[in-house]
């Protein structure tokens, strides 16, 4: 359930938003208004996973979930300045999944940016996609911040290029999440080399805010939480003041800081996935400051999914998740202890036990 | 006393059928539990095909598509009170219902081999687990 805050009911400024008052998140538009010189917001949309069955039927669930975000997206007052789509658009990769994606997505009337996922890769890799959505890899600037997109899911060449018989079974190997037959996700030397060039080009003082697919750090080998070569990219972005790597790829809630990088996940559309450490068998690393959203109920399929609504300010991101069966959640940097914490659930004691997992 | 004996002559002369097939009901020895433990193991890797596999249900979706390894199905506190149905449950009962629902496919009957594969699954990625019957 949505908490909504009646006092700032007025925000809303057309009928339609007004009708869907008990399911909009109402209380995140406020903070849009905080520094209006200052601020901006955006909104992300991350891992649809449109999976096709065959013919002109998809999976429902999947398909459910992407419309949801792109409905409630839409209603937004005021509008986000642009939408991030932070990848697994597609289950299979398959142009009969893109395009079904793509179709959803296009009733958002808003410039979109597309971050490539695993799942839509490793069928062709990327040539589709690149035909729908543009470069795999790239960057632009938006008040003040640089906004850079990286393909974080690329692998070893030998793995992507040699090991499979078809690109139909890589694409099946890799969409497995637990399959020990998968491959470590990574950036990649080619576009390590281009991010050194594009980072040359921007001040030390410019916030900068990277989007990749998987995270830019090192939590969990077996399900691929995790890029092979995170550290590498950390250093890159070491010189600059303000830091934020925004990924999608764990479909839960996740944030770090390391150094001067404040690190923050994006939830799903489509399903959650658990947190490694219900995985009784191995070794993971939840950042510390990271407090797990609840447990999902299956028996309501939205549950433990939802979007998110990004407001920058001053150069650092709040997040702001629209949970669909669940209380929002609000993930906001702490100016004075320099790193992310939830608005409600840092502190131990506040804690409710569907936060805990086992 | 006689009989005794007349017991212990019919073991001998059974005696090559008995070193075959375990000899005294209480009595196992390395090779038994090695026998035993493969015919689990391989139930164990059918239900890991089962779980992995997009023919189990009707739509292509699998399993592990929401419950890698099997985390979040929590075979250690079943059977318990399930409060979306509204009473105890064993755990196979949730298998069908997750059959019937994400994978739009049909339920297996309880004793179904498929089914029994599927519980060794997820019980094995929870082994060493405490046991705790009704958690929530």
């Amino acid at each position: 359930m949505n908490k909504i805050d009646h006092s700032r009911r007025n925000f809303l400024k057309t009928g339609g938003a007004l009708a869907l008052g008990s399911t909009l998140p109402i209380s995140l538009v406020e903070l849009a208004f905080a520094e209006p010189s200052q601020n901006f917001s955006f909104a992300y949309i991350s891992d649809a996973h449109i999976q096709h069955i065959k013919g002109n039927r998809f999976v429902r669930n999947s398909d459910r979930g992407l419309i949801r975000a792109v409905a409630e997206t839409n209603l937004l007052t005021p509008k986000p300045d642009f939408v991030m789509f932070g990848g697994d658009l597609a289950q299979l990769g398959t142009q009969a999944e893109l395009d079904h994606g793509a179709e959803i997505m296009s009733a958002l009337s808003h410039k979109v940016h597309y971050v490539m996922g695993e799942h839509d890769y490793y069928l062709d890799l990327g040539a589709y996609w690149e035909k729908l959505f543009g470069p795999q890899y790239y960057s632009f600037d938006h008040k003040g911040v640089h906004f850079i997109v990286l393909n974080s899911i690329r692998t070893y060449g030998d793995w992507t290029y040699n090991r499979w018989p078809s690109n139909e079974q890589r694409m099946l190997e890799m969409a497995g999440l637990d399959n020990p037959n998968g491959s470590p996700l990574m950036v990649g030397e080619e576009q390590r080399n281009w991010l050194k060039a594009d980072l040359a080009k921007v001040a030390k003082t410019t916030p900068i805010e990277l989007f990749s697919h998987s995270p830019l750090q090192k939590i969990y080998k077996g399900w691929n939480f995790w890029t092979e070569d995170a550290e590498q990219i950390q250093v890159l972005l070491k010189p600059f003041q303000k830091v934020s790597v925004i990924y999608g790829h764990v479909h839960q809630i996740q944030y770090n800081q390391i150094g001067n990088i404040s690190f923050n996940s994006v939830m799903a559309t489509a399903w959650p996935w658990p947190y490694p450490a219900s995985y009784a068998q191995a070794e993971q690393y939840l950042p510390k400051l990271t407090v797990p959203m609840n447990r999902a109920d299956p028996f309501f399929e939205r549950d433990a999914t939802g979007w998110q609504f990004i407001n920058v300010a001053s150069g650092n991101v709040d997040l702001n998740f629209s949970l669909y069966n669940n209380t929002d959640r609000v993930v906001r940097f702490d100016k004075i202890k320099k790193h992310p914490e939830d608005k409600d659930f840092e502190d131990e004691k506040t804690r409710i036990n569907p936060q805990r997992h086992y | 006393m006689a009989r005794f004996n007349y017991i212990t002559s019919a073991f001998a002369v059974l005696g090559l059928a008995a070193s075959l097939n375990a000899a005294q009901a209480d009595e196992f020895t390395g090779s038994d539990e090695q026998r035993w433990q493969q015919q689990f193991m391989a139930s164990v890797k059918q239900g890991r095909e089962l779980w992995t596999s997009p023919a189990l249900g009707s739509n292509g979706v699998a399993c592990a598509q929401c419950h890698p390894n099997a985390a979040n199905t929590h075979p250690e506190t079943y059977p318990k009170f399930q409060k979306q149905i509204g009473k105890v449950i064993p755990v196979w009962e949730m298998i069908n219902w997750c059959l019937r629902n994400p994978l739009e496919g049909q339920p297996l009957a309880a004793d179904d081999s498929k089914m029994v594969a599927i519980q060794a699954y997820i019980t094995y990625e929870r082994r060493g687990v405490k046991l705790e019957p009704g958690k929530h």
